[in-house]
């Protein structure tokens, strides 16, 4: 134990994407010393791979947006179970943040008169997306990254946390190992934020990376945090279909905001047949009024020409390719066919550079000139950690969370965009919040000795079996079980099936061995990831089963309506003993103001 | 189901590190980063190797195959010639941690060293309007994915002799970035001249070369600034000028934080 050396701060951030980063910086500022501690390398963290842009009302492209009609799409898109005051604040302040940004040094692609240009995105009324082509995040990650170097905060980087400390029941720190060398690390903490984002390597087809492993939801969980919307998952209506090592990589919805066309095996533009009728006046009506709204686009300028049908809300698109491919209109690698080659050549490799090159290198396809394959894959987690909206503050004393480990702010469904402006607007006050709350707590705790060596000897169990089972096919069969039993659409019985066989991989799980040495080894780090995957699968999947009704991303097959009941209800996740308490509770209730702005179009 | 032979540099130690023969069960498509994933979780659990991205996004997977610093995730088994063994083992530049995984903190070091974006306090909105193509040399250097691979392939670096006097041509591309961002004010020739020692690039275009993101590291970034720097300390006009007025050297650069 002796050669631990606790790392004590005011403050302890776990994750450096741009939730944690902006918390950093705002706790930094607050006067707070700020530790800052991630899996990978600073500047890896999944922010980085973010593409179509920072939904933010700044009206530089449609002089008719504000913040007003911002929070109305963000309500309309999430089928009304927001949180209203998170969608408020986040609506009302992301202008600010992206303009702060700018002040910070991210250079952003332009409009005519000079100021940040901003494009369409699916259910956003108007242009909106702040955006540098098609490589926003990594402009995003990079002006925060500097920003933090240049206010000399600590970073800790290829730490792994596992687990949260205690004193009384109060978050009081963190435990984990350096990936680099394996030995223990210990993070005494007044305050710590969870910015850890999503969950997607439950799933096997997935645009996220190994780092989503739903780390922050479990850690919250076990510390005795509330999850909140956690039937909520989000598929992305296209990512690769081909080939199949890139299965599931991201195609930006900024191809659909450019004017791309979605068809299937027909040749048919399918979209018009699932826009949802409340919504049908919303969208052009013909070929060539879509056609029309893509020419103004191009040329920048304003138009009455309303948006292509492509341009519908993620999760209808995703059921409508799903749809199509199911009754056999697919294409040859089980997708649907997306379309960018009919617009000037030069205009697609300056607007989507990045998905030029993605399919050029990786699928040998040149999309100037053939259309892409793509079909849906696992994107997002609206669900997450049950916070205050104002603080980011979790229902544990002590613990907040910020960005896509966070829940509420998206309902049922998040628009494209308002993740990076969540975890800039959430980021800041998760972290001013943490800093102050720091400041009032006199003494640095400690983490009792019993507490530190518990979780070392979990670490340390799976080097030291002698027998055991390999956790890389714990968690392939834990992958098919949510691809195919807790995907897009989904019923009791299958909900049912999948519970039982969590159950028994989590039997499994207690008995997992791992070769090999505690230096870099990916096979250790599988161990606790699966543990938190685990959880958590079983959070979603439970979720799932109590929802009987379809809204927003979550279908159930054997309960197709919208329930005007279960408009006013979120599903809530909690600890009980060893068991998993899963309950409704009542939505937070909009205001006269809101509702009035909620129903507006 | 076909099979591709890799070669891969495992071990902690250079000295120690051996060559390990692997037969890969590949499909149509697959990049040696996925053929890596596949012996992870049939054969090797416990090989390094860095990843985030799988998209060539985020510079995590570098490292040398057959010899040459790639992306692991944007290297085709298919560029290879169908048959041959391809090689696999890690950045050379760097202290190695564990098979394919390098340390590259140095270059953390070497960032925090250099000024921040420095814009004027009280600059009037409209001084933030710029035009697209004023900005798009700026852009051009903010693509970097820091790989590092240019630092890999830098002989200046590579040789380890002068890695503390040579900041690299990933923060040259910073520096200019920065230099020529519309608003910064920071002046950061003398820490180049110094600090940064851009007088070791002796302009063989290697960085330029391997660049996944094909930003023109010489010529866009590193030859102008090498002008900037010269135009001020080996202008004999301005020395001239400067001894005239008795001054000694140009304004230092603020003060880098780290
Ligand atoms: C391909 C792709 C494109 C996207 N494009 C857009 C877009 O255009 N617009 C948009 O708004 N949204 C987009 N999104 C969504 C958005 O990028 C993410 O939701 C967002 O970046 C999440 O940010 P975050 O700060 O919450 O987490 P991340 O950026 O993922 O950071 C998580 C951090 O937590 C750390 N961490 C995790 N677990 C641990 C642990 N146990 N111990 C220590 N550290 C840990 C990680 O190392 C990392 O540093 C996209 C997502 C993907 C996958
Ligand atoms: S051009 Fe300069 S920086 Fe680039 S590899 Fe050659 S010596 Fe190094
Ligand atoms: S300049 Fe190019 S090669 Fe160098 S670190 Fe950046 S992306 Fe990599
Ligand atoms: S994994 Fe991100 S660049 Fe290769």
């Amino acid at each position: 134990m002796t050669e631990i050396e606790p790392r004590s701060h005011d403050v302890l951030i776990i994750g450096a994407g741009g939730a944690g980063l902006r918390a950093a910086i705002a706790a930094a500022e607050a006067g707070a010393s700020v530790g800052l501690v991630c899996k990978s390398l600073l500047g890896k963290a999944h922010t980085v791979m973010a593409e179509g842009g920072i939904a933010a009302a700044l009206a530089h492209v449609a002089e008719r947006d504000s913040w007003q009609v911002h929070f109305r799409d963000t309500m309309v898109g999430g089928k009304l179970l927001n949180d209203p005051r998170m969608a408020e604040i986040h609506a009302r302040e992301a202008p600010e943040r992206v303009r702060e940004l700018e002040r910070w040094g991210a250079v952003f692609d332009r409009t005519r008169d000079g100021r940040i240009l901003q494009r369409p995105f699916g259910g956003h009324t108007h242009p909106r997306l702040a955006h540098v082509g098609d490589r926003t995040g990594l402009e995003m990650i990079r002006t925060l990254q500097d920003r933090a170097v240049a206010a000399a905060i600590a970073v800790y980087m290829e730490c792994t946390i596992t687990h949260l400390g205690m004193t009384d029941d109060r978050v009081s720190g963190a435990i984990g190992y350096w990936r680099t060398d394996g030995r223990p690390a210990v993070f005494p903490a007044k305050t710590v934020v969870l910015a850890t984002g999503g969950v997607g390597r439950m799933y096997e087809v997935t645009s996220n990376s190994w780092e989503y492993s739903a780390d922050g939801h479990a850690l919250a969980y076990l510390a005795g945090a509330e999850l909140i919307d956690m039937e909520f998952v989000q598929f992305h209506p296209t990512g690769m279909v081909w080939p199949p090592g890139v299965r599931g990589l991201l195609v930006t919805e900024a191809v659909r905001g450019e004017g791309g066309i979605l068809r299937n095996s027909d040749g048919e533009r399918f979209m018009w047949k699932y826009l949802p009728d409340a919504r049908r006046h919303e969208y052009a009506e013909t070929d060539e009024e879509a056609t029309r709204w893509v020419e103004a686009l191009t040329e920048g300028r304003q138009t009455d020409a309303r948006q292509p049908p492509e341009l519908s809300t993620r999760d209808n698109v995703a059921r409508a390719i799903y749809t199509e491919v199911k009754e056999g209109r697919g294409s040859p690698h089980g997708g649907v066919f997306l379309d960018i080659s009919y617009l000037p050549s030069d205009r697609v490799r300056r607007k989507l550079p990045s998905m030029y090159e993605q399919f050029l290198e990786l699928a040998d396809v040149d999309i100037t000139k053939v259309p892409m394959e793509v079909g849906p894959t696992q994107h997002y987690m609206m669900g997450g950690v049950r916070v205050d909206a104002e603080t980011g503050a979790t229902t544990r004393p002590g613990l907040y969370a910020a960005g896509e480990v966070a829940g509420g702010m998206h309902g049922a469904n998040r628009l494209g965009g308002n993740s990076l402006s969540d975890l800039l607007v959430f980021g800041r006050r998760a972290g001013t919040a943490a800093a102050d709350a720091a400041r009032a707590e006199r003494v640095m705790p400690q983490l009792s000795p019993v507490q530190v060596d518990d979780a070392l000897a979990e670490l340390e169990a799976p080097l030291t079996r002698q027998h055991g089972e390999d956790p890389y096919r714990i968690h392939e069969e834990l992958r098919a079980t949510m691809q195919s039993l807790v995907g897009i659409y989904r019923t009791e019985t299958e909900l049912d099936e999948a519970l039982a066989s969590i159950a028994d991989l989590r039997r499994r799980w207690d008995e997992v061995r791992v070769d090999g040495p505690r230096i870099f080894n990916p096979g250790w780090d599988l161990v606790f990831e699966l543990r938190n995957m685990l959880l958590v699968s079983e959070a979603v999947t439970r979720s799932a089963r109590m929802r009987t009704e379809s809204r927003g991303a979550h279908s159930r097959l054997d309960h197709t309506l919208t329930e005007q009941a279960w408009e006013h209800l979120n599903v809530v996740v909690s600890p009980d003993g060893p068991g998993m308490r899963v309950e409704t509770t009542a939505t937070v209730a909009m205001t006269d103001d809101q509702r009035l702005l909620a129903s507006k179009g | 189901m076909a099979e591709t032979i890799l070669w891969v540099l495992r071990g902690s130690e250079r000295e120690s590190a051996r060559w390990i023969e692997y037969r890969v069960t590949t499909e149509e498509g697959m990049v040696v980063l996925d053929a890596l994933h596949w012996i992870q979780a049939y054969l090797a659990p416990d090989l390094a190797v860095r990843w985030n991205c799988k998209a060539a996004k985020c510079g995590s997977c570098s490292a040398e195959v057959n010899g040459r610093p790639r992306l692991l995730c944007k290297t085709r088994l298919s560029d290879f010639p169908e048959g041959e063994a391809i090689s696999v083992e890690p950045m050379r530049a760097f202290p190695l941690i564990r098979d394919l995984v390098t340390d590259v903190s140095w270059n953390y070091r070497v960032n925090a060293r250099m000024a921040p974006f420095d814009p004027p306090k009280d600059a009037p909105e409209e001084a933030w309007r710029w035009q697209q193509e004023d900005i798009e040399r700026v852009q051009e250097f903010r693509r970097c994915i820091e790989c590092f691979l240019c630092q890999d392939v830098c002989h200046v670096l590579r040789n380890h002799e002068t890695e503390n006097e040579f900041a690299g041509p990933r923060y040259l591309v910073r520096a200019a970035g920065l230099e020529m961002h519309p608003m910064d004010q920071g002046d950061r020739l003398s820490y180049l001249r110094s600090d940064a020692g851009i007088g070791y690039c002796n302009i063989t275009k290697c960085c330029t070369e391997v660049c996944p993101e094909h930003i023109k590291i010489t010529d866009n970034a590193i030859i102008p600034l090498k002008e900037r720097v010269a135009d001020r300390y080996y202008d004999p006009i301005r020395i001239a000028w400067r001894k005239l007025r008795g001054e000694s050297e140009p304004g230092e650069p603020s003060a880098p934080q780290t």
